[in-house]
C-alpha cells in the first residue's frame, strides 16, 4: 500500500510539472542555478571586500582620527570627588577632616570595631600572612575557609556553604552557574545591581514582575505555563527561577517569602533569595529572612549573602543542600578564578559569627531601634521614609520631586553637608544611572522646583532635628541618605522604584539613642 | 583541571559576547603561539617556545581520552541501574518533578573524569603560603567523591603552586607588621562603598603609590583582581558609549605574527581596542614592542592586563612595560592585580587622568561594591614600597633579581632533562607538559609523595590534548629548595615517560641548541 501510495505521489509530481504555468518554471530555475552558484562560489572573505589599494589604505589611516577612550567627565560630577574618610571607618568617623558620627555605613551590628573580631583577625594575619596567592583550586583553600564554610552552613543550619572572596561577584556569579540561555528567571524589579550583573551574564530569558507584587509575579508563571504547555518538549529543559532579595538594598522592604515558596511549588521553579541585607539583621538569631518567616531553609534552593555588612568583613557566601552548591565549586567563576579570601579576613567572619551565636539578643535591640528610629523619622516636612520598620536602612525620600534629577541629587547634597555641619556622617545613595535596568523615566515636573526653592532648608532642619538637636547627636544610630536612580540610561534591564531617597540604620551595642526617640 | 585560566579566557569571551555583542567594541585578542625572529623593536633577546607535541603523544593522548569516556559511559550506565552505586548528592523528593538543575553531560566529564583525580586540587594548606607550605592530610574512601581528614598535616611541602612571585606571602617581617598595626586601628571590614563612605584615607594613599609606580598619571585600585566580570566590562562600557557602530563585536584571534590586516575604513570602526591578555598557563609573554607599533600605526587603544607579570617581570618589577623598556604613555589602559607578587588582594587598572576620572564616577565596584579591607591595601603599599625601594632597603630589588635567576636556572635544568616546557625563558610561570589524562593525576600524587605540592591542569584549562603541570617560582625559593625539586622532578619524569622533547639541550650550554626551537639575534 505504501509503496503504491508513494508511486501515485511520485506520478502526481511529474504531472503537477507539465501543468506548472511557465513562469513558475523559470523562477524555480533560477532558484536553482542560485542554490548551485551559492554552494560552489568561494567562501566569502573579508578582506575580498576591500578594494582598498594598499596606498589608499594608508590614507585612511592617515586621516582617521579615534574617538577619545572615555567620554570627559565634568569636573562638578557628583562622584567625581570622594569623600575622604581618615581613620576607622567605625561609629565615629572623621570625613573631609571632619569629626562626624557615622550614620552612613552598613556596620549594623557594631562589629567592625569590635577587640574580639580584631584579636581574631589579627592571630590569623600572624600565622598566614595577608593573602592567599592562589585560587582556591591551587593551594589558595585554607583551613580557615573550610572552618567559615563549615560555620556558616551550621549557622543556618543548611547543608553546605561556599565562600567567595568578593561579595558583589558572589550572587553575580552563582546566578550565571545554574541559569544558562535559555532558562527563564523571574525577578523583582527592584533587585540589586549585582543581581542585575548575574542575570546579565546569564545570558537567560529574565521576566520582571512589580515589586513584591505576588499577582503579578503569578501572572508571568501563569503565562509561561501555558507557553510550556503549547511547547512541552521545550518546557522540559526549561529551568526556571525566581530570584529575589530578602531585604531590598534599594527599596528597604522584605520580600514576601511564605507567598514565593506557594509559588514556587505551585509552578516548580526555584527560589535564589539575596540576602546581604537581612542576613544578621532579621529573625531571632539573624539568620535572614527565612528565620523571619519561619520558613524552613530547605524550601529556599539558594541563599546567597556577603560578609561585608553585619559581619563587616569582607567577601560573601551562598548556602543551601550539597545538591545545589557543591556545583558552584567548579561553574561560580568568582569562585574558581579569583584569588581565595585573606584567611584573616575569614578568621574575623567566624569571630563575627561566633558573638551572633552567643548574644541572640542584638538582633532583638537592632529590631527595637529600627522601629525607633522608623518612627521617629516619619513627619519630617520635605523628606518621607520608605521600606520597613524592620529594616536597618531606612530609605529617606524628597517627598515632592524637584522634577529633575540633577536638581535632586543636589538637593539631597545639600542636605547631607548640612548634616555634616552637624557632625552627622550620611551619604548619598550612589547608582549608575545609565546602568541601571529599565528605570522609570524621569518624574512629570509636578510641584516643580518647590522642594528645591525652599533649598532644603525644611527638610535638613527637619532631619537635623530628629537626629539630634544642635551638637547632641545620638550615637549608635546610622543615617544615609540615599537618592535612587532616575534618569532611564541607554542600557537595558531591571527597575528602580521610586526617586529619591535616605536610608538611616542603628546599630544596637551603643546604649544613648533612646532618649533622643 | 576545571578551574582554570582558560575558562577564564572563556569567560572574557563569554563576557565579550554577552555584554558586547551588540556593542560595537572592536577588539582584538592576540594568543601567542610561534617563536619569531626578533626585530629591531627588542632591545633583549626574546627566547620564547612552544615546542609542537609529536605526533605518537597526541594520538595516545586521545586513546586515553576515548578510553575514559567509554568507560564513562558504561559506569553512567551501570549508575543508571543501580549496579554502581551513586555517591553524588541528590535533589530532594519535593523537587524531584522540577526541571532537572543541571544538564546531564555538563556533569559526564565531572563524573568520570575530574573525579578521578580529584585528589590533586583543592588541597588544603594550613600555613603561609610561602617556599614551603603545611598541607592538610586527607583520604578518601569512595574514590574521591568526599574526603576526610585524616588530622596529619604534611609538613614543609615544598610549594610550585602559589603565585608568591616576590616572596611577599610572609607572616613576618615588615609588610606583616605594618598591616597588623592598621588591622588594629581599622578594623578589617569598610562596610561602605568607595563613591559612599568607605573611600578612607589609605585608599587614597594606595592609588598614588599605584599610579607612581606604574609610571602613569593616575590608579584606581579595586577589591577584587580577578579582572574581567567586573573590570573589563566597564571599560567595555566606556567604550560602547563611544563606539563604532559596527553590526556586532568583532572579537579577531590573530596567532602571533600573522599580519594584521585590520580592514580600516573609517565609517566602519571608530574606536579599536587591542585587549591583550597573559595566558597564565602558557607561560608566554606579549611581543609589546610590535603591539605598541601596531598600536601607533592604526591609532588603536592598548588594554593590557598584566595579571601574571606585574611585580614578576622587568628589571624593577614593573610588569612587561618595564621588561621590554618601554614607555608607559603608550598603554592606554593597564590592568593587574594585588593578589600574586604583592601577596594581598585586589586589583588595579592604571591610565590617563581622564580615564580613571571616568572610572570613578562610572565603575561598577566603586557604586556598588565594598572597598578593600585597610590590613590588605596596607600589605599592597607596604610591599610596594619595598619593590620601589622606598623603604630604603635593597630587599625589593634583590628579590626581583632573585626571582628572575631561578627563572632562568629553573627552566633551563627542566629543558635539559628533556621535558617540553612552554613559554619564554624569563616568565616565572612554568608550564611542563603531560598529555595525557592519566598522567595529569599521576604526576600530582607522585610530587606530593615526594614532598612537592604542584599544579596541573588539563582540559578545559588547556587545549584537550595540553595538559600539563605548572610550576610557580618565586624569590622565596632558595637554591636548594630548587635543586630538590628538580631532582624529583627528574626522577617522576623517568617513571611517567614525561621526557618528551626531541630537542634535548646539552647541559651548561650557553647557546641554545636547535635553531628551529630557540632562535636568538647575534647582536
Amino acid at each position: 500500500m505504501a509503496t503504491a501510495a508513494e508511486q501515485w505521489v511520485l506520478v502526481e509530481m511529474v504531472q503537477a510539472l507539465y501543468e506548472a504555468p511557465a513562469y513558475h518554471l523559470i523562477l524555480e530555475g533560477i532558484l536553482i542555478l542560485w542554490i548551485i552558484r551559492l554552494l560552489f562560489s568561494k567562501t566569502y572573505k573579508l578582506q575580498e571586500r576591500s578594494d582598498l589599494t594598499v596606498k589608499e589604505k594608508e590614507e585612511l589611516i592617515e586621516e582617521w582620527q579615534p574617538e577619545p577612550l572615555v567620554p570627559p567627565i565634568s569636573k562638578d560630577h557628583p562622584a567625581l570627588n570622594y569623600n575622604v574618610v581618615s581613620g576607622p571607618p567605625s561609629h565615629n568617623i572623621v570625613v573631609n577632616g571632619k569629626k562626624c558620627v557615622n550614620f552612613a555605613s552598613f556596620n549594623f551590628l557594631g562589629l567592625l570595631d569590635n577587640p574580639r573580631v580584631k584579636a581574631a583577625a589579627l592571630a590569623s594575619l600572624k600565622k598566614y600572612g595577608v593573602g592567599t596567592c592562589g585560587p582556591r583550586g591551587f593551594y589558595g583553600t585554607f583551613d580557615v575557609h573550610l572552618d567559615l564554610e563549615d560555620r556558616l552552613a551550621k549557622f543556618m543550619k543548611t547543608e553546605e556553604a561556599i565562600i567567595y572572596s568578593y561579595g558583589f561577584a558572589t550572587i553575580a556569579s552563582a546566578i550565571p552557574a545554574y541559569s544558562k540561555r535559555g532558562d527563564i528567571v523571574f525577578v523583582d524589579r527592584a533587585a540589586c545591581f549585582a543581581i542585575q550583573k548575574g542575570l546579565q551574564a546569564s545570558r537567560s530569558d529574565i521576566k520582571l514582575f512589580q515589586h513584591n507584587d505576588m499577582a503579578d509575579l503569578e501572572r508571568l508563571l501563569k503565562e509561561q505555563e501555558m507557553e510550556d504547555q503549547k511547547n512541552p518538549r521545550k518546557a522540559r529543559v526549561t529551568r526556571r527561577f525566581i530570584v529575589v532579595e530578602g531585604l531590598y538594598m534599594n527599596t528597604g522592604t522584605i520580600c514576601p517569602l511564605p507567598e514565593l515558596v506557594k509559588l514556587k511549588y505551585k509552578y516548580k521553579a526555584r527560589i535564589f533569595l539575596e540576602e546581604s541585607l537581612s542576613f544578621g539583621v532579621l529573625g531571632e538569631h539573624g539568620r535572614g529572612v527565612t528565620e523571619h518567616f519561619g520558613i524552613s531553609i530547605d524550601d529556599i534552593d539558594l541563599i546567597s549573602a556577603n560578609m561585608e555588612n553585619s559581619l563587616a568583613s569582607i567577601g560573601g557566601f551562598c548556602c543551601g543542600r550539597s545538591f545545589v552548591i557543591d556545583h558552584q565549586r567548579l561553574s561560580g567563576q568568582g569562585y574558581c578564578f579569583s584569588a581565595s579570601l585573606p584567611p584573616l579576613l575569614a578568621a574575623a567572619a567566624i569571630e563575627a559569627l561566633n558573638i551572633m551565636e552567643e548574644n541572640p539578643g542584638i538582633f532583638l535591640v537592632l529590631k527595637e531601634k529600627c522601629a525607633r528610629i522608623h518612627k521617629a523619622l516619619q513627619g519630617i516636612s520635605g523628606l518621607k521614609v520608605v521600606g520597613e520598620s524592620l529594616s536597618p536602612a531606612f530609605h529617606l525620600q524628597l517627598t515632592d520631586s524637584t522634577g529633575s534629577r540633577d536638581k535632586d541629587v543636589k538637593l539631597l547634597q545639600e542636605i547631607v553637608n548640612h548634616c555634616m555641619d552637624r557632625s552627622i556622617a550620611l551619604t548619598q545613595a550612589r547608582y549608575l544611572e545609565k546602568e541601571e535596568k529599565c528605570l522609570p523615566p524621569p518624574r512629570r515636573r509636578t510641584g516643580e522646583s518647590r522642594a528645591h526653592d525652599q533649598g532644603g532648608g525644611p527638610g535638613c532642619a527637619a532631619l537635623g532635628r530628629v537626629l539630634g538637636p544642635g551638637g547632641r547627636l545620638p550615637r549608635g544610630t546610622r543615617t544615609g541618605l540615599w537618592s535612587l536612580p532616575c534618569d532611564l540610561g541607554e542600557a537595558c534591564v531591571y527597575l528602580q522604584g521610586g526617586h529619591r531617597a535616605a536610608w538611616v540604620w542603628t546599630a544596637p551595642n551603643h546604649e544613648e539613642d533612646a532618649g533622643y526617640f | 583541571m576545571v578551574s582554570s585560566i582558560r575558562w577564564f579566557h572563556r569567560a572574557c569571551y563569554g563576557i565579550h559576547n554577552s555584554f558586547l555583542l551588540s556593542s560595537t567594541l572592536f577588539s582584538i585578542f592576540f594568543l601567542i603561539h610561534h617563536v619569531t625572529q626578533n626585530g629591531g623593536l627588542y632591545k633583549r633577546p626574546f627566547n620564547e617556545a612552544f615546542e609542537e607535541t609529536p605526533m605518537l603523544v597526541a594520538v595516545l593522548t586521545y586513546v586515553g581520552y576515548g578510553v575514559l569516556t567509554l568507560f564513562g559511559y558504561l559506569r553512567d550506565f551501570l549508575r543508571h541501574w543501580r549496579i554502581e552505586k551513586c555517591h553524588h548528592a541528590t535533589e530532594r523528593k519535593e523537587q524531584q518533578d522540577f526541571v532537572s538543575l543541571y544538564q546531564d553531560f555538563e556533569n559526564f566529564y565531572t563524573r568520570n573524569l575530574y573525579m578521578r583525580i580529584r585528589d590533586n586540587w583543592n588541597r588544603p594548606i594550613c600555613s603561609v603560603p610561602g617556599a614551603r607550605v603545611d598541607i592538610m592530610e586527607r583520604q578518601s574512601h569512595d574514590y574521591n567523591w568526599s574526603f576526610k581528614y585524616t588530622g596529619n598535616i604534611i609538613k614543609g611541602v615544598i610549594n610550585m603552586g602559589s603565585y608568591n612571585y616576590l616572596g611577599f606571602a610572609r607572616n613576618t617581617g615588615s609588610c606583616q607588621e605594618a598591616a597588623a598595626k592598621v588591622l588594629e586601628e581599622y578594623g578589617v571590614g569598610v562596610c561602605s562603598t568607595r563613591q559612599e563612605i568607605g573611600n578612607l584615607d589609605k585608599h587614597e594613599e594606595l592609588e598614588k603609590l599605584v599610579a607612581s609606580f606604574l609610571g602613569v598619571e593616575a590608579a584606581m585600585a579595586y577589591g577584587m583582581g580577578f579582572g574581567c566580570l567586573i573590570l573589563s566590562d566597564e571599560l567595555n562600557h566606556a567604550s560602547l558609549v563611544l563606539g563604532a557602530r559596527l553590526s556586532g563585536a568583532t572579537i579577531r584571534i590573530f596567532k602571533h605574527n600573522s599580519e594584521f590586516d585590520v580592514e580600516f575604513t573609517s565609517e566602519k570602526v571608530s574606536v579599536c581596542v587591542f585587549f591583550i591578555h597573559f595566558a597564565s598557563m602558557e607561560g608566554s609573554i606579549v611581543r609589546l614592542p610590535e603591539v605598541i607599533a601596531l598600536k601607533k600605526k592604526y591609532k588603536a587603544y592598548l588594554y593590557l592586563d598584566e595579571a601574571h607579570s606585574i611585580g614578576a617581570l622587568g628589571p624593577t618589577g614593573r610588569g612587561v612595560v618595564d621588561y621590554f623598556g618601554l614607555d608607559p604613555e603608550d598603554v592606554d589602559v593597564m590592568m593587574g592585580t594585588f593578589t600574586k607578587s604583592f601577596g594581598a588582594s585586589g586589583g588595579y587598572i592604571g591610565g590617563k587622568k581622564e580615564l580613571i576620572d571616568y572610572l570613578r564616577t562610572h565603575s561598577h565596584s566603586a557604586v556598588y561594591a565594598t572597598s578593600l579591607s585597610p590590613p590588605v591595601v596596607e600589605q599592597i603599599v607596604t610591599s610596594m614600597k619595598c619593590i620601589m625601594g622606598q623603604d630604603g632597603t635593597t630587599l625589593g630589588k634583590e628579590c626581583i633579581q632573585q626571582l628572575a635567576e631561578n627563572t632562568r636556572y629553573f627552566r633551563r635544568r627542566l629543558k635539559e632533562m628533556g621535558f617540553i616546557i612552554y613559554g619564554n625563558e624569563d616568565s616565572p610561570v612554568v608550564p611542563l607538559m603531560l598529555y595525557m589524562p592519566a598522567k595529569i593525576g599521576a604526576f600530582g600524587r607522585e610530587m606530593l609523595k615526594r614532598n612537592i605540592g604542584v599544579v596541573v591542569v588539563g582540559f578545559p584549562a588547556t587545549p584537550i590534548i595540553e595538559s600539563r603541570a605548572r610550576f610557580c617560582l618565586s624569590a622565596a625559593h632558595t637554591k636548594e629548595i630548587l635543586d630538590t625539586a628538580l631532582k624529583e622532578i627528574d626522577e617522576v619524569g623517568d617513571l611517567l615517560q614525561l621526557k618528551y622533547s626531541r630537542h634535548r639541550l646539552v647541559p651548561l650550554l650557553d647557546r641554545p641548541f636547535d635553531e628551529t626551537t630557540y632562535e636568538e639575534t647575534e647582536d
